[in-house]
């Protein structure tokens, strides 16, 4: 009776101390063969043994599985279930047993054998085989239950042991996936549970919803994937709520794998985005989202931007998404697709994803067609709710590009609209001033601004005037802007026009956009040497005309402009390319004489193989000047010499200052180098000449 | 089953059942955010919800929410024929059951569940068996009682 106390289950946790202090008590208990007794004791081990518990004791539950009290058989299994979680090893223990136990008549205890099937096929594949063999009994189990009338004891609601029906169901499910012998055999006892059960109350429809999950996991005939999908659109259309959410739920995972088949069932999926509660309207969205495709598009996004209109807030940013994805994905029309993105920015813009503002102004860019439709229903828009930040930047820059195209007032597509130039310049500025109006949204409505001064016909000075006073503005950002702007008017208006062009289409890769960007407005730094970027110059080049064209998404900015473009575009075209420095060749003495010394480097550009540059230094380390120096130097024919003009012909005596002379010889046939080298000066006021070889020369020198 | 647990409307608990092992913290940790989650909802809302990686099955009857944390793979509508057979049990044996007796009576209220499930598992289907049990248990009970008050009877006339 030890067991008493630990086995209510009100013991709140399980210190190791007792645990270790019971299993003396719980092995007497179970075998002491006293029913309640062994009862406890099994509920305490399948509620809290531990491993060691487990490993000690599964014999004694062994032995009590094959007793003839029910009452204690159910329990004993439950806890070999337990037993196998804690110590996978016991599941050879417990498997044996299984197949005999199969062939009782008890619920409880068939209940608990199935369970513990089930645990050890899901553990080991081994078993999984074995246990297929016994699908056929587990058919006729299953055939038997829902074939016999009401039952007192175990109906629900006119179901036959609804928790045993469930149970044997999904042992089936893990038997018969991937495996089309089981399947086959279970096809048509799937069929008739799927068929014949009473729907009316909850278990019933549990017991039909373990099926659905059953046929859809199973290698089953395509009726009966029909049927099985069927069913859950019926549970679409059930009062409960429950009901409907199981069948959203699985509606989902199915989604991709029988699309047709749960397609005809949009509608009703449609309709259950309208549900109350969020979690089931958040359901029915991602399943309305994925089944959209391009023959449904256009009624599809119809209802989901209604819903977008209506729904709740946790829900905006995945439907605005959602949609903005699924227009991309299938839009019928460019003109459709600016018109749903336009909508999504005019309805949900502050939930948008932070991309969809570049997505939109490539999109409008690339469709040149309706550059005049977009620029005037994007004018519209603005006029009407400069709130929005992303419609904002993208009526903004389009006004900007196109503002032009606005002002001749005549589109086809909408009703002519004349607009005047002082109305739109009076729009850009109260987007300026708004403190609704986030950094970048101005940074984009001052850069529209500068645009319109070369697209309008009007003179400039509003423009120049609003640029003006944004030059002392707090935002670094914006007066960095402003004062390029204005040196633009000031210095630079022979320009203007060509710098403020039509953008070039821009590439959709953005990230790789991003860095090229990047690299060509370290290389326009030229304030400091800086080391040269291993680019070939001419993309650089394009890069700098293409920022000096303004700039579109967030990430480009106008690079300083230097004082002299000019000059600094030809400076980047002379920035050589850095190579890796090849290994330096060792300097050579090659003469000495009376403290005057001729030094030989060498120097390989890695540009030009075939040319060696040698520096001869003289130096002078005696006490008298060296005067009138000369070097020559004489090659091989197959080499050709070029000397310079040396730096000085006096060497300062005592250390002066020693004369260098720079020779460039080309050796394009990799020749062996062979150098001669005449020296003639004065020293000492006696005139010198020496003519030598240059020995040991280094065969990197040549090579 | 990974627990259940019964709470009243104003988030005192009254019953906790653990079929996995955890520490006593993790249990109170688990315990408040639960409760807090599933008071939150509102009436018209479905019974299913779900919260880290499991799936929470709850229904509220008269003043006490049940509550049952299942796995991934679990049914969820054969779930709340297993709370509801509880409160039919618990019903059949209290007669009539209200939240005064699972507090006054809460040991009775464990053994009940143990006799249904067994570690997170459906053990006996048939309410009959499951209220003989412990019916028997309550025989038992009395019997030991009766022989140790009896005892101490005796001792005392003598």
């Amino acid at each position: 009776m030890g067991t008493l106390c630990t086995g209510t289950g009100s013991w709140p946790n399980c210190s190791t101390s007792t645990c270790w202090a019971t299993p003396p008590t719980l092995d007497s208990d179970l075998s002491q063969g006293i029913q309640p007794v062994q009862g406890l004791a099994l509920c305490t081990l399948s509620t809290m043994g531990s491993a060691e518990m487990c490993r000690d004791l599964a014999p004694e539950v062994e032995k009590l599985l094959l007793q003839p009290s029910p009452y204690v058989r159910k329990k004993a299994i439950l806890t070999a279930v337990h037993m196998i979680r804690k110590v996978p090893e016991l599941s050879s223990v417990f498997l044996p047993p299984c197949v005999h136990l199969l062939h009782e008549r008890h619920h409880g205890i068939l209940l608990g054998t199935i369970t513990l099937i089930t645990e050890l096929c899901e553990r080991s594949p081994a078993a999984l085989r074995h246990f297929r063999k016994v699908v056929p009994q587990l058919v006729q189990i299953l055939r038997t239950l829902v074939t016999t009338g009401y039952s007192t004891e175990h109906s629900i609601s006119g179901v036959s042991d609804p928790f045993l029906q469930v149970q044997i169901l999904h042992l089936l499910r893990i038997l018969g996936r991937n495996h089309e012998e089981s399947s086959e055999t279970m096809n048509d006892l799937l069929a008739q549970v799927a068929t014949n059960t009473d729907t009316s109350r909850n278990a019933g429809n549990a017991v039909l919803f373990e099926t659905v999950l059953t046929i859809m996991d199973i290698h089953s005939a395509a009726g009966l994937r029909v049927l099985a999908v069927n069913i859950l659109g019926r549970f679409l259309l059930n009062s409960d709520r429950n009901i409907r959410y199981v069948a959203l739920t699985s509606l989902l995972r199915l989604v991709q794998s029988d699309h047709s088949a749960v397609q005809r069932h949009r509608p009703t999926v449609v309709d259950c985005l309208q549900e109350t509660d969020a979690s089931l309207s958040r359901r029915a969205l991602e399943l309305s989202l994925a089944l959209v495709n391009s023959s449904n598009v256009r009624a599809m996004m119809q209802e989901l931007q209604a819903f977008l209109e209506s729904c709740p807030p946790d829900l905006r940013a995945d439907c605005a998404s959602g949609i903005l994805l699924a227009a991309e994905r299938f839009a019928p029309t460019k003109r459709w697709h600016i018109d749903t993105i336009l909508h999504v920015l005019t309805t949900a813009g502050a939930h948008v994803r932070d991309d969809a503002v570049a997505n939109l102004t490539q999109l409008i860019g690339g469709a040149q067609e309706l550059h005049a439709y977009s620029v005037h229903r994007l004018y519209n828009a603005l006029a009407e709710d400069i709130s929005q930040q992303p419609l904002v930047q993208v009526a903004a820059w389009c006004i900007g590009e196109y503002g032009d195209l606005l002002l001749e007032g005549n589109c086809e597509e909408i009703e002519p609209l004349q607009v005047d130039e002082e109305e739109v310049l009076a729009l850009l500025e109260k987007v300026l001033q708004s403190h609704m109006s986030l950094p970048a949204t101005r940074g984009y409505a001052l850069t529209a601004l500068m645009k319109l001064s070369t697209r309008l016909q009007g003179d400039n000075n509003r423009i120049r005037q609003v640029v003006s006073i944004y030059r002392s503005c707090l935002d670094v950002e914006l007066q960095q802007r402003a004062v390029e702007y204005d040196t633009l008017f000031r210095k630079y208006d022979h320009m203007r026009a060509a710098i403020l062009e039509k953008m070039p289409l821009v590439e959709r890769d953005g990230p790789q956009a991003d860095e090229e960007a990047k690299q060509s407005k370290e290389a326009a730094q030229l304030s400091e040497a800086a080391p040269a970027p291993t680019e070939p110059q001419a993309s650089q080049l394009l890069d700098l005309l293409d920022l000096l064209d303004g700039a579109s998404g967030d990430a480009q900015h106008l690079p300083p402009l230097d004082p002299s473009p000019g000059v600094a575009l030809v400076y980047l075209l002379d920035l050589p390319c850095a190579p890796p420095p090849p290994a330096p060749i060792p300097d050579l003495k090659v003469f000495e004489r009376e403290g005057v010394q001729l030094n030989l480097s060498f120097i390989r550009p890695p540009e030009n193989p075939a040319l060696l540059l040698i520096t001869i230094t003289a130096t002078n380390s005696s006490e008298g000047d060296v005067t009138n120096f000369i070097c020559q130097a004489a090659v091989p024919k197959s080499l050709q010499l070029q000397l310079q003009a040396p730096s000085g012909n006096t060497v300062p005596a005592q250390g002066g200052l020693p004369i260098t002379q720079l020779f460039r010889i080309l050796n394009p046939n990799k020749a062996p180098l062979r150098l001669k080298l005449r020296l003639t000066y004065n020293h000492f006021h006696q005139s010198v000449q020496e003519i030598f070889e240059v020995n040991n020369l280094p065969v990197e020198s040549w090579q | 089953m990974q627990f259940m647990l019964l709470f009243s409307r104003q988030g005192k608990l009254r019953l906790q059942k653990w079929y996995v092992p955890l520490s006593d913290k993790e249990k109170k940790k688990i315990t408040r955010e639960l409760v807090q989650t599933v008071l939150a909802r509102k009436p018209k809302m479905c019974s299913f919800l779900e919260w880290r990686d499991l799936k929470i099955v709850y229904k509220r009857y008269a003043s006490l929410y049940f509550c049952c944390a299942i796995e991934d793979q679990d049914n969820e509508l054969i779930t709340l024929e297993i709370i509801h057979r509880y409160v039919e049990l618990l019903d059949k044996y209290f007669g009539s059951v209200c939240e005064l007796d699972i507090i006054f009576n809460f040991e009775k209220a464990y053994f009940i569940l143990d006799e249904f499930l067994l570690g997170g598992e459906v053990q006996e289907t048939s309410k009959k068996n499951v209220l003989k049990a412990i019916e028997q248990a309550d025989l038992l009970q009395e019997k030991t009682e009766y022989h140790s008050k009896s005892f101490i009877g005796f001792k005392k006339a003598y």
